[in-house]
């Protein structure tokens, strides 16, 4: 605890190991800023730009940045508020996101972001891109319409000699995450849980199994996002 | 050449960070990376085939699937179309038989688009098996056709026809011009290379380099204008096991193309500062990230780099310093707009998809590798030896007092002399146009796509850091020229073909700005419209890098300095528009169902 350095964060006084990173740091002191692409313990690649927050007038991922002393850290501002809205709309008209029909519904991150955003209608006009579903993996089902792109599986997900079974492909708007077709003829029960657990939508889903929990059951039913931070 | 893909995985000794070499050299041995090799590579490095295919992916000039024996790919930026590149195009087509993404059924012709090649001088112009062919006309497309199917080899594709300067070389033998048309401290004739190296360097600490530089002012030549001085000194001071210098030869920002005239006619210049780099900061590796566009001048810069090892002007204990020793070898790029971004380039440099990482860390404390690292552009490498050469002091007596020196210019579009114009910062705009004989103007580009759109009532205003910004592109629209159409779309889309794709904001906003555009081209606009595009514009800067934060400049900027270009599209007397025909949409499901629209039931 030697390493204690002290910032702000909307004018509340703060503190927090040095090389915190911000996001973490928030939390620590009872400050929610809300994550899509993050994974705690996981190197972050900010990919999202959800935890957007503005420093010295420039914008700045939070989950990227370490504090540092001195740092005024601006989170809940309109302006910033607008920005991970938008955001978040962009991110759901980019994709197709139909929430009633999808198994991770209560527990997927981008729909307990969009009802703590309170998204009504994205004010962006719906792309509903030709997406496929690929289902060639005895253990998962990877459905492109789902996928945000926020990179968890391809970081996370390595078989025992270190190799990545998810990966991009092509970039920009064509950008994909898709499945190493020989790696995913041998993934494990356990890569399969866990491919599906880390990531935050529906995209990545163990076959033969499914809708499991009851609503009324599900992660953010009775706890929405953020919800259990509290200053 | 290697004959094998183990070969060429052997010669780069099986390294993953030198995938991008493995991957290049593969592709130009069999025309394109298939199955096979991808397997082949994943193997030897330990990678999944989804990996390695990840990195494929994501570069233009890579592919999976075979691209032709002769894989012709035509610049489709907006100057180029303003030059006819559309006639080429359509040539093309007729006369190979195929659509351009497409290769023909006996493998020997392919035909790509490909962004700005830095071409924009001499256009329209395409790559053709690593050599640029300019000042494309139907006739040419024919000729070349032809002498394609009758089995005719490149140079005899090529037939003489060099541009000016040094392209003649043997080395080079190529159709390029360097177009130099005012010459300045970096262009000039007058400097010996090597004297700054033989002459000062060994009277001359490390640390006073890095004040002289200081001294001057000098700041970057890339765009981002960071004091180049002090981050040298950043380098120097960062902890590490190497310090690298990297000099940024990308050069994609559509519109510029002064990187290529320097590399080309003073490549020993910019090796000179990067050597001088290297002793700034305590660093004996030096690296060129190359634009795989400029691949045609290889062996060209190999042979440069070999004369000055011979010279000792490169190599060990170079000019007598005891310990002083660096080298500089190059590396390429393989289309990808955004590995000109300092961090995307060091990603593309181990290997990887140009992806730019999150900062802080800045390079000059985690760089290639994750060691200390200096990127600097071309030019400024360059200008550095002139600085040091004559001194601080004496550089701020060029341009003005915050932005010193001289600056090259790449000027094209509708003007009379398009080329490269070395300047002292601190020229307007008016002079320019009136340098280059550019009349009827109409609207000037500053800074390529990523920079702003100036109409008349701007150009009084002057180049430099603090006014017009500009790593050097100017593109020239003349008043016939259909602004929104043929430059604001064709910027868009520019943007749109060149995200890294990372950021959710970049990867999906400039797509979503760019079908409002196309809505009011299309006449279906409406006055809100223009409000959504400049709020939605804001929410790209909140993205990773330069790229995404300035991807809907086109849009806001014209919509800024040409808003009665949009106002003439729009419906004048709707407030909304749906989007689309609800009668039409009925009608054609009708048709499927087979029933018989019943419209206005109440009236
Ligand atoms: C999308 C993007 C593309 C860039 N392309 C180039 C380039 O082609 N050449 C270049 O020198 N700098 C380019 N830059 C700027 C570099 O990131 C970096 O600032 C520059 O190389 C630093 O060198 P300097 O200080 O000498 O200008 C680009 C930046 C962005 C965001
Ligand atoms: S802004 Fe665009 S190009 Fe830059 S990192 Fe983000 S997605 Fe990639
Ligand atoms: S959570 Fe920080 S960018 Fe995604």
């Amino acid at each position: 605890m030697s390493n204690l350095i002290k910032f702000k964060i909307d004018n509340k006084e703060c503190m927090a190991e040095k090389g915190t990173y911000i996001v973490d740091a928030a939390r620590e002191n009872g400050i929610y800023i809300p994550t899509l692409c993050n994974m705690p313990g996981v190197k972050p690649k900010g990919s999202c730009r959800v935890c957007t927050v503005k420093i010295n007038g420039r914008l700045m991922t939070s989950c990227t940045t370490p504090v540092a002393d001195g740092m005024e850290i601006e989170s809940s501002a309109a302006e910033i508020q607008d920005i991970r809205k938008s955001i978040i709309e962009l991110i759901f008209v980019s994709g197709n996101h139909f929430c009633p029909s999808c198994e991770k519904s209560g527990s997927c991150e981008l729909q307990a972001l969009g009802y703590l955003y309170q998204m009504m209608v994205p004010r962006f006009p719906y792309d509903f891109p030709l997406r496929k579903v690929d289902a060639s993996s005895p253990k998962i089902i990877k459905d492109q319409n789902r996928c945000i792109q926020c990179k968890r599986c391809i970081k996370t997900i390595k078989d025992e000699q270190g190799r990545s079974l998810f990966a991009f492909r092509n970039r920009g708007h064509r950008i994909e995450v898709v499945l190493d077709k020989e790696l995913g003829l041998m993934m494990t029960e356990e890569m399969a849980d866990l491919a599906m657990k880390n990531c935050p939508v529906g995209s990545i889903l163990k076959k033969e199994k499914g809708f499991d929990i009851a609503i009324g059951r599900r992660k953010y039913d009775h706890e929405p996002i953020g919800s259990t931070i509290k200053l | 050449m290697e004959k094998s893909v183990k070969q060429i995985i052997a010669k780069y000794n099986t390294n993953q960070t030198r995938l991008m070499d493995i991957l290049i050299d593969t592709q130009e041995l069999q025309g394109f990376i298939g199955k096979e090799a991808v397997s082949d590579i994943a193997d030897a490095l330990n990678m999944s085939q989804a990996d390695i295919e990840q990195t494929i992916t994501f570069y233009h000039f890579l592919s999976t699937e075979p691209r032709g024996k002769f894989a012709i790919y035509l610049n489709d930026s907006a100057v180029a179309i303003m030059y006819g590149q559309r006639a080429i195009k359509e040539t093309f087509e007729k006369e190979v038989g195929i659509k351009f993404g497409q290769v023909t059924n006996d493998g020997l012709i392919g035909l790509f688009n490909t962004a700005c090649i830095g071409m924009n001088d001499q256009e329209p112009a395409a790559i053709i098996n690593n050599r640029v062919f300019t000042k494309l006309t139907p006739y040419r497309v024919r000729e070349i056709v032809r002498y394609m199917r009758e089995g005719k080899n490149m140079d005899e594709l090529i037939n003489e026809s060099y541009g000016d300067g040094k392209n003649h070389l043997p080395s080079l033998k190529s159709m390029v011009s360097s177009n130099i048309r005012r010459k300045g401290m970096i262009l000039s004739d007058s400097y010996i290379y090597g004297s700054v190296t033989k002459n000062i360097l060994p009277g001359i600490s490390p640390e006073a380099v890095i004040a002289e530089i200081k001294h001057s002012n000098m700041r970057g030549r890339g765009g981002a204008g960071f004091p180049t001085g002090l981050k040298w000194e950043f380098c120097r001071r960062a902890k590490g096991d190497k310090h690298y210098v990297i000099c940024n030869a990308d050069e994609g920002e559509p519109g510029t193309f002064k990187d290529r005239v320097i590399l080309t006619e003073k490549p020993e210049l910019v090796f000179e500062g990067m050597a001088l780099a290297g002793y700034a900061i305590g660093g004996d590796e030096g690296i060129l990230y190359l634009r795989y566009e400029y691949r045609y001048m290889k062996e060209y810069l190999e042979d440069v780099l070999a004369v000055m090892r011979k010279n000792n002007v490169l190599g060990e204990n170079i000019a007598g310093i005891e310990g002083f020793t660096f080298d500089i070898r190059i590396q390429f790029g393989a289309g990808a707009y955004v590995c000109g971004e300092e961090s995307a380039l060091l990603e593309s440099l181990e290997g990887k998809r140009g992806e730019p990482r999150d900062k802080p860390p800045f390079p000059v404390e985690k760089g290639y590798l994750n060691q200390p690292t200096i990127i600097n552009n071309v030019e400024t490498f360059a200008t550095a030896v002139r600085i040091i050469e004559n001194g601080g002091e004496w550089f701020t007596q060029f341009g003005t007092e915050d932005s010193t020196g001289t600056k090259i210019l790449s000027i094209s579009g509708d003007c009379m002399f398009p080329g490269v114009y070395e300047v002292n910062w601190g020229f307007n705009v008016e002079d320019m146009l009136d340098m280059v004989g550019a009349y009827n103007v109409q609207a000037v580009q500053v800074g390529g796509p990523s920079g702003t759109l100036i109409g008349p009532d701007e150009f009084h205003r002057t180049l430099g850091y603090s006014d017009l910004s500009t790593g050097g592109s100017m593109i020239i629209f003349n008043k016939q020229r259909d602004l929104l159409r043929d430059v604001v779309l064709n910027f868009m889309e520019f943007f749109i073909d060149e995200s890294c794709g990372s950021c959710s904001t970049c990867r999906n906003m400039p797509e979503v700005m760019k079908n409002k555009l196309v809505r009011i081209l299309n006449g279906n606009g409406v006055k809100s419209d223009l409000t959504d595009l400049k709020a939605w514009g804001k929410v790209l800067l909140a993205s990773r890098c330069g790229l995404g934060q300035t991807a809907g400049n086109p849009i806001i900027s014209s919509l800024k300095n040409f808003r009665p270009l949009y106002e003439e599209l729009l419906q004048k007397e709707k407030e909304f528009d749906q989007g689309f025909d609800l009668e039409a949409s009925v009608q054609q499901s009708c048709r499927y169902v087979k029933r018989i629209p019943k419209f206005h039931l109440h009236e």
